[in-house]
């Protein structure tokens, strides 16, 4: 038996009696840069693959979404910060051990030419849009003229902030649950996986469908692997990390997690999307929501259940 | 210069002294601490051991905190002391998750706070206030580079341990065992 006892008392808010000092903002951000980068990531790879005419919710419609996800996503991050008055202090120094940082500074740059490329398709949603001067009408003819330049910087950087999504918590070493070069490509491929199943709920067109549906499938292959991969990680390491895999295996987590996240967001989108691809017709919008839905949930429980762990002296 | 604290856990008798001691000198808010007292109780009765520790920021030679934070508010100042500057700290979190010891807290103000090793006490030639006021002496602080030093001494003629060396942040308090 081993005990230990905060003689002294020791109550301090959201440390103990175990660390919580990240709410809900945090796991809000994660999602929405994630689901922003999918969808950059696809709009930038069929641009360069020259597939706009087949692929326009994927190019064009679904586009209006990543600069309000990084908008609101960033606005969640702005929530979080306990200084707020101080925010700016992200911005005047450049730290490459702290992903923090460089996921800021990939903030600061994805987001404006999210916004460039939207507005570059603004007029072909909204016609009666009118830009008010002539420079931005000058502005716009010049991104569209250039679209394919523009989608190889976006293409980069949706992989970077994906990745970024992950990489935040598992450069944690003192979190067990999240120290793991796993949750990297784990994040970004939910990140992508999120991107397509919100694209899937614009597109009308089956072609479109059909292509995103087999993408999709492709991803929560990836991703089902990454989970066991993770978790088969965690049982062969050390003992703060066995002791982090059973939150998911008969802890606090295992049912929310294997339920909402593995279950309900991963499995049953994928045998539906099977079923769509054999031709069965089923709303297509049901595993699009049940993959959006499966996201949120597991970066909720990621964030709530690695703040938990810790090491054991 | 290397400062470092060593603490003996036998004559260690968790007064908590050095907790009061450390909020008065550094006006720390009511509900927060700096410093904390475990008491570590292994075995099974009658055979039983406890193990006091006074417990506080590790000053870590590899430090996570100040890797990851996205500011640079976290530094490392001359001995080797982590310090945060609070115009500097946007309150993320960061450096909270990044520490294996649970030693840093959100001060209502905002910025994240910690022990200073009260780095205004050795700039006059002190001892930090928990090692200045602890009755039994059982804490050791100075340099370990100065072989003559307090610490030095103390860790040459005793077995120690440090917390959770297996994450690998060196930490520069040692438990006298």
């Amino acid at each position: 038996m081993k005990e230990e006892l905060f003689v002294s008392g020791r109550d301090i808010p959201n440390i103990d009696p175990y660390l919580n000092i990240w709410h809900w903002q945090i796991p809000g951000y994660l999602y929405l840069g994630g689901l922003a980068a999918g969808i950059l990531f696809f709009a930038a790879l069929y641009t360069i693959l020259n597939k706009e005419k087949e692929m326009q919710a994927t190019v064009k419609w679904a586009s209006f979404i990543p600069p309000i996800a990084l908008v609101v996503g960033l606005f969640f991050l702005f929530l979080d910060l306990k200084h707020k008055p101080f925010f700016w202090q992200l911005y005047t120094t450049i730290r490459l051990e702290s992903p923090m940082s460089w996921g800021a500074w990939v903030l600061m740059a994805i987001t404006p030419l999210s916004f460039i490329w939207a507005g570059s398709y603004l007029r072909e949603a909204w016609p009666k849009w009118d830009w008010k001067f002539k420079f931005l009408y000058d502005f716009e003819a010049w991104v569209q003229r250039n679209r394919y330049w523009f989608a190889w910087p976006i293409l980069f950087l949706s992989v970077i902030l994906g990745i970024y999504t992950g990489i935040l918590l598992s450069a944690f070493n003192a979190r067990p649950l999240w120290n793991t070069s796993i949750l990297g490509p784990l994040f970004l491929t939910s990140g992508m996986s999120t991107g397509v199943a919100a694209i899937l709920l614009l597109t009308k067109d089956k072609t479109e469908r059909h292509r995103l549906t087999v993408i999709d499938l492709i991803l929560i292959g990836i991703e089902v692997f990454l989970i066991i991969h993770l978790i088969m990680g965690f049982r062969a390491s050390t003992a703060v990390q066995i002791e982090a895999s059973r939150l998911f295996l008969g802890g606090q987590f295992t049912v929310v997690f294997w339920t909402f996240v593995f279950t309900l967001g991963l499995i049953f989108p994928a045998i539906l999307e099977v079923l769509e691809l054999r031709g069965y017709h089923l709303p297509a919008y049901i595993p699009a929501i049940l993959v959006l839905f499966g996201g949120l949930v597991f970066r909720f429980i990621m964030v709530e259940a690695g703040q938990i762990t810790r090491y054991l002296y | 210069m290397r400062y470092a604290m060593a603490i003996d856990t036998r004559k260690c008798v968790g007064c908590g002294d050095c907790v009061v001691a450390c909020q008065v000198e550094n006006n720390v808010p009511i509900g927060y601490c700096r410093d904390w007292v475990v008491e570590s109780m292994a075995g099974t009765y009658p055979k039983l051991e406890i193990e006091i520790r006074s417990e506080r920021c590790n000053h870590c030679d590899n430090a996570p905190c100040v890797r990851c934070c996205p500011t640079g508010a976290s530094h490392i100042v001359e001995g080797g002391i982590v310090l945060v500057t609070h115009q500097k700290c946007i309150g993320c979190g960061a450096c909270i998750q990044s520490c294996p010891y649970d030693a840093r807290y959100s001060h209502p103000d905002g910025y994240v706070d910690k022990c200073t090793f009260c780095n205004h006490r050795i700039a006059e030639g002190k001892d930090p206030a928990c090692v200045s006021v602890c009755p039994t002496k059982c804490m050791y602080f100075g340099d370990l580079d100065d072989p003559n030093s307090p610490v030095s001494k103390a860790l040459q003629d005793r077995r120690y341990k440090t917390l959770a060396p297996e994450a690998g942040t060196h930490p520069q308090i040692y438990y006298l065992l």
